[in-house]
């Protein structure tokens, strides 16, 4: 088989590896057939060598993890993909609604989820989704907290993950006036109000919020922009900082599990 | 300049840099770098300062008066109120709209200052709570707010639930014998005018310097 140099191996497990020739294949010389086979390798190997992208995956996903890793450790994967889901799902959402304060709002929502094929069900991913990626976030958040993973030095993915929520709060809030019925309009008035209740700077947030006195028409595009534009990409942002520390200063072992009782792992000099 | 430890002199031709002139105190490598910093921070500053200013600009600008007539004055009698609908925000229908409650003046109950533009009394149908939609239940007597339970009485002033302030009002005129409804106001407890704050915000004592009145909403 005349086969290209290659980096070295990922340390996949042997059932995924490739086996070897056999002997009494052409002769050792490559065959169409195992050009073919090949074919997907060498994909790889050309983006690879052109983007040194595999050290980074695995570096990425190949990871020790501390002994005792649990079923909890998977909260902030989870909540990661509902937020996917809520980004598929907002995308395909966007190609029919129409921000239009004067009823086109409230016709389009109408449309999408009793006319488009598969809209209720899209819509109701969503609308549903919202809140299950919010009991998520707080879920994650608490099994940081009660483990200890957020001292030294995970302080910093601590203050990312309060920024996190903090933007998917404001998700919430913007993503709920859209529908326009009676509920988003008076939750709104009432939401933009509590923010007006901050002295001092509280009334100006509500007309940066209404942009204006009153709840206008460009209210509810400005709503629609913060919710589709401005605050994904901070998220998507900020989610793969989050992973970037996760991944470079590892996971936390469960609080319940003892010290290394190994003494020659035991530090004497202290 | 101090890594260059005591012997160094704030001029480039004193230590020696190839190619320096007579009193020239900037390395041309720091005027580049600076010069590639500043021009990246016009390039950023001249999108990113009016896309902000665009953002925030309804803040300071301030909302047009007007006046809208909602019936002949014989219409409104001065011990009960009329509801009635005026638009508040023109071009996006309903969400647009809200309920003015109406009564002619009564100078038997209403002790506040009167002048030509109080002879109606207009309330404002929004909570001075968080903003939700009070009506006026006559039984009662009574504005009674549907979401977190606020309770006014006749002249708008809070008697129960978590309102900081009463009703706010509107000034009223009378144009060829019909009420026309102008400009919102609000009231602290003692019915003094002040110019409109958004509900939640207290005007009595600190209050109003706590809340102050904004550019968009002046009086």
């Amino acid at each position: 088989m005349a086969r290209t140099p290659k980096l070295p191996a990922p340390p996949l497990p042997s059932a995924l590896k490739a086996p070897p020739p056999r002997p009494d294949s052409a002769n050792g010389r490559a065959t169409p057939v195992d050009h073919a086979q090949e074919g997907g390798s060498s994909v790889v190997d050309w983006v690879d060598e052109r983007t040194s992208l595999s050290g980074a995956a695995r570096w990425m996903m190949f990871r020790k993890v501390p002994r005792g890793t649990n079923w909890f450790y998977t909260l902030g994967s989870a909540t990661m993909f509902a937020f996917l889901s809520q980004a598929v799902t907002g995308v395909f959402l966007a190609m029919f609604y129409k921000p239009d304060p004067s009823g086109g709002a409230y016709e389009s929502i109408r449309h999408v989820t009793n006319e488009v094929f598969l809209g209720q069900f899209v819509r109701g991913m969503h609308k549903w989704g919202s809140s299950v990626m919010v009991i998520l976030v707080f879920l994650h958040m608490g099994r940081t907290f009660f483990f200890g993973a957020y001292k030294y030095p995970r302080e910093l993915n601590w203050v990312i993950g309060v920024v996190l929520l903090i933007l998917t709060m404001t998700m919430s809030f913007t993503g709920y006036l859209l529908p326009f019925d009676q509920r988003a309009y008076w939750a709104t008035i009432v939401g933009v109000n509590i923010n007006g209740t901050g002295p001092l700077l509280g009334p100006y947030l509500s007309d940066f919020l209404r942009g204006g006195p009153e709840f206008g028409a460009t209210t509810l595009s400005r709503f629609y922009a913060i919710h589709m534009m401005l605050v994904p990409g901070l998220l998507a942002a900020l989610i793969g900082a989050h992973l970037y520390l996760v991944a470079k200063l590892g996971t936390t072992a469960p609080p319940w599990l003892k010290a290394e009782k190994n003494p020659d792992l035991r530090e004497t000099d202290a | 300049m101090s890594k260059h430890g005591r012997h160094s002199s704030p001029y480039t031709l004193d230590r020696n840099i190839p190619g320096a002139f007579e009193g020239e105190t900037v390395t041309r490598r720091r005027f580049m770098t600076g010069t590639a910093h500043g021009a990246g921070a016009i390039a950023a500053a001249s999108f990113a300062l009016p896309a902000l200013g665009f953002a925030i600009g309804p803040i300071f600008k301030e909302a047009p008066h007007t006046w809208e007539s909602v019936g002949p004055t014989d219409m409104f009698p001065d011990n009960d109120y009329v509801p009635t609908v005026i638009t508040l925000t023109p071009g996006i229908g309903e969400a647009g709209k809200t309920t003015v409650y109406v009564r002619k003046r009564n100078p038997l109950i209403d002790t506040d200052a009167a002048d030509r533009d109080t002879q109606f009394i207009a309330i404002s149908s929004r909570c001075a709570h968080l903003g939700c939609p009070v009506r006026w239940v006559d039984a009662a007597e009574r504005f009674i707010c549907p979401c977190h339970g606020g309770v006014y009485d006749l002249l708008g002033r809070r008697v129960g639930g978590p309102p900081v302030r009463p009703l706010d009002r509107f000034y009223t005129r009378v144009a060829a014998g019909q009420v026309q409804i102008g400009p919102r106001y609000s009231v602290n407890s003692e019915l003094e005018r002040f110019s409109p704050r958004d509900p939640g915000e207290p005007i009595d004592g600190i209050g109003q310097f706590a809340y102050p009145s904004r550019p968009s909403t002046r009086k």
